[in-house]
């Protein structure tokens, strides 16, 4: 291995944009074979990085040597005739056609010409990645997606593959496959670069791990040699704090409860909601797992009020039926909930954090009279969130998109909690959140719990699931399994699930 | 070389220069265009925006042409600021002046007190009417509020123009299209003196700071803004959108019907066929030039009403087209337009550097790359 060639070698890339530096002196070497972790938090520079091996995006100084020669990837053509192949977190498939058209669009037509049926066929038999030429893309799970993706990446052998992020959308099952897929590749002597900010898994799958913070690379290491929380210390720069339960309260009774609700999805691809009946208690947190796109979105707007049902009574508030009630009502009756998405929806990105305080505390926290803004009294709620739960601004006044994700969601958390809530919904809470933010964020929650709170987290993260849930249960096209004792679950078990696969099915089909 | 570079955070000061700089660009451009015109530039800019105020008369006669361009500017911008397009503003004055100047003319022999009011409730009425057909539509049907509330202005102006060939027109008349004029009752008093100054003006200032007060410190306000930026957020805090869309259609159409009222009863005096010089089609420009703030739709009424009063200066002084109000009108609006790429970017000399703050002084998502 010394004396070999790097397939890719880095030196001193650098990219600014305007008020920030995504990349400062990135120096970095793949090796033939090599499964190479890039490692680091949302906003650390990775995505600047791959943007630039592929060709996507241009550096302001640095060299990139290709087998030892320098280049310049002037787009993304050229990196692919070099033989870089990227598989995107986000697809580029269309819906309506089948997995053969769509790979035949996204290569040269000197590929695509001949049999590419038979050697789409091949290449997935090769690499065990079972894929059907002929299949609709809308009939395919996430999944079978993305071996689209990365067999339409094979099928121009590559010398280095590019992955960003590949298993945020896989059950544990299909990772493990993809996992296989990838070391023969390696034992092939394909390099691969593999995105992540799962640390379990780099330290399964990667040879080598560079890690990157705010640009800049900041340690080096063997990932079989660091213990994930090693890893996630180097990556934040700082030491992490597991969230505590504190004293396990027995959990009460029902305060929120869900009973037989089906529901036509509102949107275009959206999943519809079939004879979904939970109970989330007092005192306990309730994790539900899934896959995206399986009606988590679809649960929280029934939930939130956001989306309405004809049974009033299909959404229990403590006493309060609420099934046919928006979102004012259900805060009255002690809901609080946060959205995925930050900007635009749980905050708006333009107004100061005083006018977020107040969108969801207008009511709760009588900041208005007589349809009058309670201005002083908006300022001073959200000063209390700012100081309690640790949001670093310069002051209420600035606007919500000034703050970074981890402390706008710490915000968001905030206004809701300290509102203080009987029952709390969260859709994805530290999606995109910097470690030490979710971190706070998942022991405000268990802390809520502790408090005799009802807290429901519809999440696709399982460690963060296992770390709060006190029962889980798995939503799969829009069905939600029967709830568990957290300590009685496994990854497996759930990964199942997430894959619509019950035990019943398995029985029956044994 | 000129390079665009985007801001981390919306430039507040921007926000208010931009309208400056826009004016200074509409001067420099007009006297250019008065260069090549062969007319003398400064004379020209003189005769255009300095001269009509020179007097008394001049002052009075500027607020008398603000006043409508004002009060629907402060109408529309609730509408603006929620996503509501209502364009047919000129339609809904239109309405407005008919049904405030049929109760004048219904009541034509009554001389009460109480008959003004009627008039303004009227007014009010009228256009809210006008402006409830697009908002029955969209929030019933989903149309786009553009279409229907622009086609409604011709559909006003027809109605407007059958009334006073026909039924309303002035049995005295010798056979013109117009209707009998307003008796003392039915006409707003004048607030000053030997000038044409009327009461519209002192309704137009509270309108200003009403909306004012609702816009920022009621949850009206709140709400428009709420939806104006972030849809989702609004549903989020149970903010229903086919409320704001019924309320701000009614604000806005009432604001216009209101003007058109004021118009008949003001200044004209009774119901003719042409009631605006396209006073609710201006106050678009108006609302947008005053960023959509009452305050701002103040000075700007004030200064696009001073392009009539220089237009028709212009006409009289210095035999230059009446279209020079247009152009300067146009031109106004392109380079506000122009100037609001300020407002999220800023202008950079020279080549693109790495010269920019470490990047632990900023927040982390001023890059948007990096997806989850």
């Amino acid at each position: 291995m010394t004396d070999q060639t790097p397939r890719l070698e880095l030196e001193g890339i650098t990219k600014a944009y305007p008020g920030v530096i995504a990349n400062n002196n990135v120096s970095m070497k793949i090796m033939p074979g090599e499964i190479h972790a890039l490692l680091g938090e949302n906003g650390a520079g990775k995505s600047t990085l791959v943007k630039f091996i592929y060709g996507v995006q241009k550096a302001d100084s640095g060299i990139l040597k290709w087998e030892g020669q320098e280049m310049a990837m002037a787009n993304p053509n050229a990196a692919r005739k070099l033989g870089i192949g990227m598989v995107f977190q986000h697809f580029s498939l269309f819906d309506a056609m089948t997995v053969e058209e769509n790979i035949a669009i996204g290569i040269s037509p000197e590929l695509a010409a001949g049999d590419l049926n038979q050697r789409i066929r091949d290449v997935s038999q090769q690499y065990g990645l079972p894929l059907d030429p002929t299949r609709y893309v809308h009939t395919l799970s996430v999944g079978e997606r993305q071996r689209i993706e990365v067999v339409r990446c094979l099928l121009q052998d590559p010398k280095l593959l590019i992955m960003d992020e590949p298993t945020s959308v896989l059950t544990p099952q299909e990772v493990d496959e993809l996992f296989k897929t990838l070391r023969r590749l390696s034992e092939e002597g394909v390099s691969i670069l593999y995105i992540s900010h799962k640390l379990q898994e780099i330290k399964d799958l990667c040879h080598v791990a560079t890690i990157m913070r705010m640009g800049e690379v900041v340690d080096d290491c063997i990932p079989s040699e660091e213990s994930p929380r090693s890893m996630a210390e180097m990556m934040m720069g700082a030491n992490l704090v597991s969230p505590e339960r504190s004293g396990k309260a027995e959990p009460g009774a029902p305060h929120l409860v869900v009973r037989d609700l089906s529901l036509a999805s509102g949107h275009q691809h959206g999943v519809d909601l079939k004879n979904v009946s939970l109970e989330v208690r007092t005192g306990e947190i309730l994790g539900i797992a899934g896959i995206a796109g399986n009606g988590q979105i679809e649960l929280m707007e029934v939930l939130s009020g956001e989306m309405l049902v004809d049974d009033q009574n299909a959404v229990m508030i403590g006493n309060d039926a609420v099934g046919k009630s928006g979102p004012g009502v259900r805060r009255n009756a002690g809901m609080g909930f946060v959205p995925e998405e930050r900007l635009g929806h749980g905050a708006v990105p333009e107004m100061s954090l005083w006018e977020n305080a107040f969108l969801s505390g207008s009511s709760t926290m009588n900041l208005m009279s007589n349809g009058f803004i309670n201005i002083n009294g908006s300022v001073e709620y959200a000063q209390n969130v700012v100081s309690e739960f640790n949001v670093k601004t310069p002051g209420v006044e600035h606007t919500a998109n000034s703050l970074s994700g981890g402390n706008l969601q710490k915000f968001i958390f905030g206004r809701e909690i300290l509102q203080n809530p009987g029952v709390i919904v969260a859709l994805q809470p530290t999606w995109g959140v910097d470690a030490g933010s979710a971190a706070f964020i998942r022991q405000s929650l268990l802390d809520l719990a502790a408090k005799g709170a009802a807290v429901l987290v519809i999440s696709q993260d399982l460690e963060e699931l296992f770390e709060v849930s006190d029962r889980m249960s798995v939503i799969c096209e829009g069905e939600l399994s029967a709830p568990r004792p957290a300590e009685e679950c496994t990854v497996e078990e759930i990964g199942l699930l997430m894959a619509g696969i019950s035990h019943e099915t398995e029985a029956a089909h044994a | 070389m000129l390079r665009l570079e985007l801001r981390g955070e919306l430039s507040r000061s921007m926000i208010y220069w931009s309208p400056i700089f826009a004016v200074i660009l509409t001067f420099i451009a007009g006297m250019i265009m008065f260069t090549i015109l062969g007319v003398d530039p400064l004379k020209a800019i003189v005769t255009f925006f300095i001269e009509p105020l020179n007097s008394m008369d001049g002052i009075a006669e500027l607020f008398v042409k603000a006043t409508p361009l004002v009060l629907i500017a402060v109408g529309l911008s609730f509408g603006f600021q929620a996503n509501v397009w209502n364009i047919g503003a000129e339609g809904q004055l239109t309405i407005g002046a008919l049904a405030g100047g049929g109760v004048a003319l219904l009541f034509f022999n009554v001389d009460s007190p109480l008959l003004m009011p009627g008039m303004i409730i009227a007014g009010i009425l009228g256009g809210m009417a006008w402006a409830a057909i697009p908002a029955f539509l969209k929030t019933k049907y989903g149309t786009n509020e553009i279409l229907t509330s622009l086609m409604l202005t011709y559909v006003g102006l027809l109605v407007l123009s059958y009334l006073i060939h026909g039924p309303w027109k002035d049995p005295e008349g010798q056979n013109f299209p117009e209707s009998r004029l307003f008796h003392d009752a039915a006409i707003v008093p004048i607030i000053l003196e030997e000038t044409r100054l009327h009461f519209g003006w002192i309704i137009t200032l509270f309108g200003v700071a009403v909306a004012w007060v609702v816009m920022t410190r009621h949850m009206i306000g709140f709400q428009i803004r709420v939806i104006g930026m972030a849809p989702m957020a609004a549903s989020f805090a149970g903010f229903k959108e086919k409320h704001v869309i019924w309320l701000t259609l009614m604000i806005s159409g009432g604001a216009a019907g209101l003007a058109g009222m004021i118009e008949v009863s003001g200044p004209i005096g009774q119901i003719v066929p042409v009631i605006s010089p396209g006073y609710g089609f201006t106050a678009i420009i108006v609302a947008f030039l005053g960023r959509l703030h009452p305050i701002g739709c103040l000075f700007a009424g004030l200064l696009m009403a001073l392009t009539y009063l220089g237009g028709d200066n212009a006409q009289i002084e210095m035999n230059l087209p009446n279209a020079v109000t247009g152009v300067f009108q146009g031109m106004l609006l392109f380079f506000l337009l122009a100037s609001d790429v300020l407002v999220r970017y800023r202008i950079r000399f020279g080549k693109a550097t790495a010269l920019v703050a470490p990047a632990a002084a900023t927040p982390p998502m001023a890059i948007d790359e990096e997806g989850a």
